[in-house]
């Protein structure tokens, strides 16, 4: 949470799908999957991509237990006992609810457009879904809450402004939009405090989030050579720098120390 | 008082000066209007840094010299983060949402009202260079813009008013912080942080005159409406957005929570009145005899004349009834604590507490599950005169009677003497009987024991009609407090009122009826005489 950085950069680029977290453990419907790509005024049609897994080495952390007996209808949701979602790991130390996007690199002038389709948070199970997400400047951000408890969602931001909204009722929607790039925007529920979830805000499309088999793809890119930045909650970041010349495919893989 | 005036005539003086300078500065150089603005805060500077960075920090970001022991912690104000606004949660405050928070203060917290000891220049200058602190300010898309709060509907006294008000207060999930019966006790007020990671306590509901932003119907209703940014208390707005509750029902919501507490913020009153009682003594803290009897409420304050100091009490009062039969007393003492010590729910609690203090005081030890206590003191014999042993726990040489409760033995009690903060000497056999009951986020205790003393010169000897000082010590084991680490109470007076005997009412009207029927035998001799002259 401290130390965390602030990457300036003018930016581009596409957003994935992001990840599919635990949700696995709920059995109520997830919400649609993100739009995979945005209409970007400076995006090529044809540009280049980045492709990457992330691992990790060492034993990951042991997600501490939630105790949900104040809220039965959350418990009610899950078969086998949740857990927090700290550390997501995948087969062979994969590691997902990795934000990777692009931290230099990109033209100083270059402006993308943000898609109008929301981007959705869900509590659900007395949980966010998904865990770890990405947004565009000015593109809707839209929080629901599919609990019949009351939920607050507190957004901690330093370079957007905060806010702390409450939903206590099932089946409402909150729709908020942020105005400067911030890598990462806390969300945090204070009535359930292990609720915690992580929005990577960007003015440019270029970002994605990597799924439980540690995967990522940053599609669309000009050519150029780009700093690419990878944050994880517990295991901090990393960086790795990759040209693109064309339509190729390049790779850019990294693997965090579990400590 | 006299070191505040002189460094006012300096201030003054300061001002008076700068202000020439900025004037001759104008004319000299006959500047376009807009240098005024950054004038305006050079002299905002000024009080800034006499009477607001101490705490606030030079740099406006909360971590002055006083910020490590205060919780919760002065503003930080380049993140431009304000709890009492009268706009939507994420706005900035509007000028006048600051000069509310400067004018008077932040209840319940260490920053105090300025409006009577700043100028109305001086402060709308500070306010000024505050705002420069960040730059949330002065982006012009920003600007904050008031909610439309609408009127209070009427009738919100009124029993069926309030009923509506608890029914939302449970369906929009108040409860979970604040506790059932408004405490601040709920089952996630263990977890509470602020942005920065601070421990929080939601406020108790019963104090409003505490209440951070203002205690009135309207304040709640606001804070309802805007929530406290920073603190993890939300706002409530997008709830009537949606459709979910009207304007109406919230402001039930905010008539319900002022219903918790007293009309009237407590005032003190210096003499605990204990009335005999013909039936027997009320042992129980729940005993109905003491519905009939006057409550008497005493503030407490950190400890912060010996080391470890303690800045940041748990308890902020009590509330005291006392009774007494011929040969008994019973003292019942009621305090709110958020928390039922030791409870491992509030370990983290602990944990934040103790980090966010001042290492200096003792607080770099380890958090721990400790116990409520609360400690009644009173001195070893009722003194003839003015004086009293020192109401800090006594000395060596005058100690002090002390009853200690603490709640992992919760129907006993220990008396013993004090002499001093950091010892206490428990006597055997003291005759001090304790019973307790917690009950959502409030801690009652009874004690009793014999007026008379078999050791009169250790354990004093309870006498009717006379002003026994009393003192109060309270401890919140949650909070991190043991030891020195607890609030308390000055001295204070308890007293034995013996019933006023019947002659007192009875001898004024006999000596009235005498002298009336004196009076009139005279009249009555005088008009004999007269009578008697005119036959002659």
């Amino acid at each position: 949470m401290k130390g965390r950085i602030f990457s300036v950069v003018g930016g581009m680029f596409l957003l994935t799908v992001c990840s599919k977290g635990d949700r696995s453990a709920v059995q109520a419907a997830p919400p649609a999957p993100q739009p995979a790509a945005a209409a970007s005024s400076d995006v090529p049609a044809d540009g280049g991509t980045i492709t990457g897994k992330i691992k990790f080495t060492g034993t990951a952390p042991r997600n501490p237990a939630i105790d949900m007996s104040e809220e039965a209808a959350c418990k009610a949701k899950y078969k086998t006992s949740p857990t927090e979602e700290n550390v997501v790991a995948g087969p062979a130390n994969a590691l997902a609810n990795v934000f990777v996007y692009v931290s230099a690199g990109l033209p100083a002038n270059a402006k993308y457009q943000a898609p109008s389709t929301p981007v959705t948070l869900d509590q659900n199970g007395c949980r966010y879904h998904p865990h770890v997400l990405g947004i565009m400047v000015g593109q809707p951000f839209e929080i629901i809450n599919s609990d019949p408890v009351l939920h607050n969602i507190k957004a901690i931001a330093k370079k957007n402004r905060p806010f702390n909204v409450s939903q206590p009722s099932a089946g409402m929607k909150t729709t908020r939009t942020f105005s400067t790039a911030e890598v990462m925007v806390n969300l945090e529920c204070n009535v359930h405090g292990w609720m915690k979830a992580f929005l990577g805000v960007r003015s440019d499309p270029f970002y994605a989030v990597s799924g439980e088999d540690g995967s990522f793809s940053i599609k669309g890119l000009p050519p150029g050579t780009y700093t690419i930045e990878a944050w994880h909650e517990k295991f901090g970041t990393q960086t790795a720098t990759v040209t693109i010349a064309g339509t190729e495919s390049k790779p850019a893989n990294f693997t965090f120390a579990a400590h | 008082m006299e070191a505040e005036d002189g460094r006012g005539q300096q201030v003054r003086a300061v001002w008076r000066f700068g202000g020439l300078a900025v004037s001759v500065g104008i004319l000299l150089t006959a500047q376009p209007l807009n240098r005024l603005t950054a004038q305006d805060t050079t002299a905002g500077r000024v009080v800034y840094v006499k009477w607001c960075a101490g705490c606030h920090g030079d740099n406006g970001a909360g971590d002055g010299e006083g910020a490590h022991r205060m919780i919760p912690p002065p503003r930080d104000f380049t993140g431009a983060i304000y709890q009492i606004r009268t706009t939507a949660s994420g706005q900035l405050p509007t000028d006048a949402d600051l000069m509310r928070s400067i004018d008077e203060g932040l209840g319940g917290t260490a920053m105090p009202g300025w409006k009577s000891r700043l100028s109305d220049r001086q402060r709308h200058d500070v306010l000024a260079y505050i705002k420069t602190f960040s730059t949330f300010f002065a982006d012009t898309s920003l600007r904050p813009k008031p909610l439309t709060f609408g009127k209070e509907p009427g009738g919100g006294t009124g029993a069926d008013a309030l009923k509506v008000g608890r029914q939302f207060y449970d369906s929009i999930g108040c409860r979970k912080c604040h506790g059932d019966q408004g405490r601040g006790d709920g089952p996630s007020a263990p977890t509470l942080k602020d942005d920065a990671g601070h421990p929080m306590f939601a406020a108790d509901l019963h104090e409003s005159w505490r209440f951070n932003g203002g205690g009135t119907v309207g304040d709640i209703y606001h804070r309802l409406r805007t929530g406290l940014d920073g603190t993890p208390m939300p706002s409530f707005s997008d709830l009537l957005d949606q459709k979910f509750l009207t304007q109406a029902e919230l402001w039930r919501v905010a008539e319900y929570v002022r219903s918790l507490s007293p009309a009237e913020a407590p005032v003190v009153r210096d003499v605990i009145h204990a009335p005999l009682v013909t039936r027997a003594l009320p042992h129980s803290p729940d005993d109905s005899a003491w519905t009939a009897v006057d409550a008497y409420w005493f503030p407490l304050v950190g400890q912060v004349i010996r080391k470890s100091r303690w800045f940041s009490p748990a308890v902020s009062g009590v509330w005291v009834k006392a009774v007494h039969t011929a040969d008994s007393i019973a003292l019942r003492v009621v305090w709110d604590d958020r928390s039922q010590s030791p409870d491992t729910a509030w370990l983290g609690h602990v944990g934040r507490v103790l980090a966010a203090l001042d290492p200096d005081e003792g607080t770099q030890e380890p958090p721990a599950l400790w116990p409520d206590q609360l400690a009644v003191q009173f001195p070893v014999a009722i003194p003839t005169g003015m004086e009293r042993p020192y109401f800090l726990m006594g000395s060596t040489s005058a100690p002090v009677y002390q009853w200690r409760w603490v709640s992992t033995a919760r129907t006993a009690a220990v008396a013993g003497l004090a002499r001093g903060i950091d010892r206490f000497d428990s006597l055997p056999s003291t005759g001090v009987g304790a019973q307790s009951v917690y009950d959502h986020g409030q801690w009652r205790v009874v004690f009793t024991r014999a007026l008379a003393s078999p050791d009169t010169a250790s354990q004093l000897p309870f006498r009717t009609g006379r002003a026994i000082p009393v003192a109060f010590f309270a401890w919140d084991g949650s909070n991190g407090e043991h030891g020195t680490r607890m609030a308390i109470s000055t001295w204070y007076f308890l007293a034995l009122d013996v019933p006023v005997p019947a002659r007192v009412f009875i001898s004024p009207v006999i000596a009235m009826v005498l002298t009336l029927g004196l009076g009139m035998l005279v009249v009555w001799r005088a008009q004999q005489k007269t009578t008697f002259r005119r036959k002659q």
